[in-house]
């Protein structure tokens, strides 16, 4: 009896592991026209951060990005250039780093922290510590953009997906997606491109 | 209990595993900068998408395995001894590995061929270096967001995808129910 209890035991715990491991990755998450809960995330400056400190914003570019995956790597300039721009006009970047840094060493806070300062942040970049908020939104990667809007209801998701159309060269660019998005909205018009795809680094739980 | 005890020291193994797989990474990575002269040797195949889209459209009978991976993903690099496995014991049972890489372009030399070459990767490797990946992505599958590693497993018509790792049980199941 003894043998048949372990054995059934050890087709529990393989059928359980097969499980974890084969879980696709389900594509839940905000789509456009959800309104996006707020958070309290902890800052590069150690403070927390909450969307609803920003009294004076229209909005947010919320930017899943770490310091580790080359292509966030290659939009890091790209996207504080887009706080440069769009800050003064309401909508700020606030940047989430969303993997596990026991994976991930090079995405501690520490390590976020030294990025931070090395590019001359401009915006919170916060670690999703907990990653209880990534998977709300649905970000699948980094870097990976939701433009929110700030609306009676809440903060109502515009856009979602890429930064741009060419990672590899910023001069190359042909459809700025982000860019577009926030200018619409800043125009009072329809974001013309609603999602993107892009290639991007599994976030790391 | 010795059953239990060994059932532990099982689990205890495998996750170790896991560590090697990144660690063996790690080394690799850090041997990359003195071989970069080897390197030029290895042939690499590179495509846009439109030169790479026949690789998704044979319809040869045969069953094609197409994993998107990249040498700096490493949920990618570690799942890649699968897929060669794979290759090698189903090439006679008409199933056959592609490996397409993302790396950046300007990496080929110095991170890619390297990693073919010390890997000793022996399912064909090609490349695909197109930058408009919001045109080409919906194009291998609408589902995929984006993040790799990205696998099709396809015959003629028949295709499947996932956004996912595997292991090599999960992916050898995958790969019979295209050859029942």
């Amino acid at each position: 009896m003894k043998t048949i209890k372990i054995l059934s035991m050890l087709t529990f715990i393989i059928v359980m592991s097969a499980f974890t491991v084969n879980k696709t990755v389900m594509v839940n998450g905000y789509r456009v026209g959800d309104v996006a809960e707020d958070f309290k995330l902890m800052n590069v400056d150690d403070k927390m951060v909450s969307l609803a400190d920003y009294r004076n914003a229209k909005g947010f570019i919320v930017t899943f990005t770490c310091n580790t995956c080359p292509y966030a790597q290659a939009y890091e300039d790209r996207i504080i250039e887009l706080n440069k721009k769009y800050a003064s006009l309401g909508y700020p970047v606030i940047a989430i780093m969303p993997n596990n840094p026991d994976v991930q060493p090079g995405d501690s806070m520490k390590a976020m922290k030294e990025r931070a300062k090395e590019k001359g942040f401009t915006f919170p970049y916060l670690m999703d510590k907990e990653q209880k908020v990534y998977p709300k939104y649905g970000a699948t990667k980094t870097p990976h953009v939701f433009v929110l809007q700030k609306t009676s209801k809440g903060n109502v998701v515009k856009y979602i997906g890429a930064i741009d159309d060419n990672y590899q060269d910023a001069k190359a660019v042909k459809t700025k997606y982000v860019e577009n998005a926030v200018n619409a909205l800043l125009e009072g018009k329809e974001v013309p491109a609603k999602e993107t795809k892009a290639i991007g680094c599994t976030i790391k739980v | 209990m010795k059953i239990i005890r060994l059932l532990i020291l099982l689990l205890f193994f495998s996750s170790c595993n896991d560590k090697k797989t990144n660690e063996g990474l790690k080394t690799v990575q850090k041997a990359d900068d003195n071989t970069i002269e080897v390197a030029h040797k290895t042939d690499l195949e590179v495509y846009d998408f439109d030169g790479f889209q026949k690789f998704l459209q044979k319809k040869d009978n045969k069953v094609y395995v197409i994993n998107f991976w990249a040498t700096w993903c490493a949920p990618c690099v570690k799942e890649l001894p699968y897929f060669e496995k794979l290759n090698e014991e189903y090439k006679n049972k008409n199933v056959e590995v592609l490996l397409v890489s993302l790396d950046f372009p300007h990496l080929y030399d110095s991170k890619l061929k390297p990693f073919i070459r010390d890997k000793k990767i022996k399912s064909k490797v090609v490349a695909l270096n197109d930058v408009d990946a919001n045109t080409w992505i919906p194009k291998v599958d609408e589902n995929w967001s984006g993040s790799i590693p990205a696998t099709v497993i396809y015959k003629n018509d028949t295709n499947k995808f996932f956004e996912q790792s595997f292991t090599y049980e999960s992916l050898e199941t995958e790969v019979k129910q295209f050859l029942n």
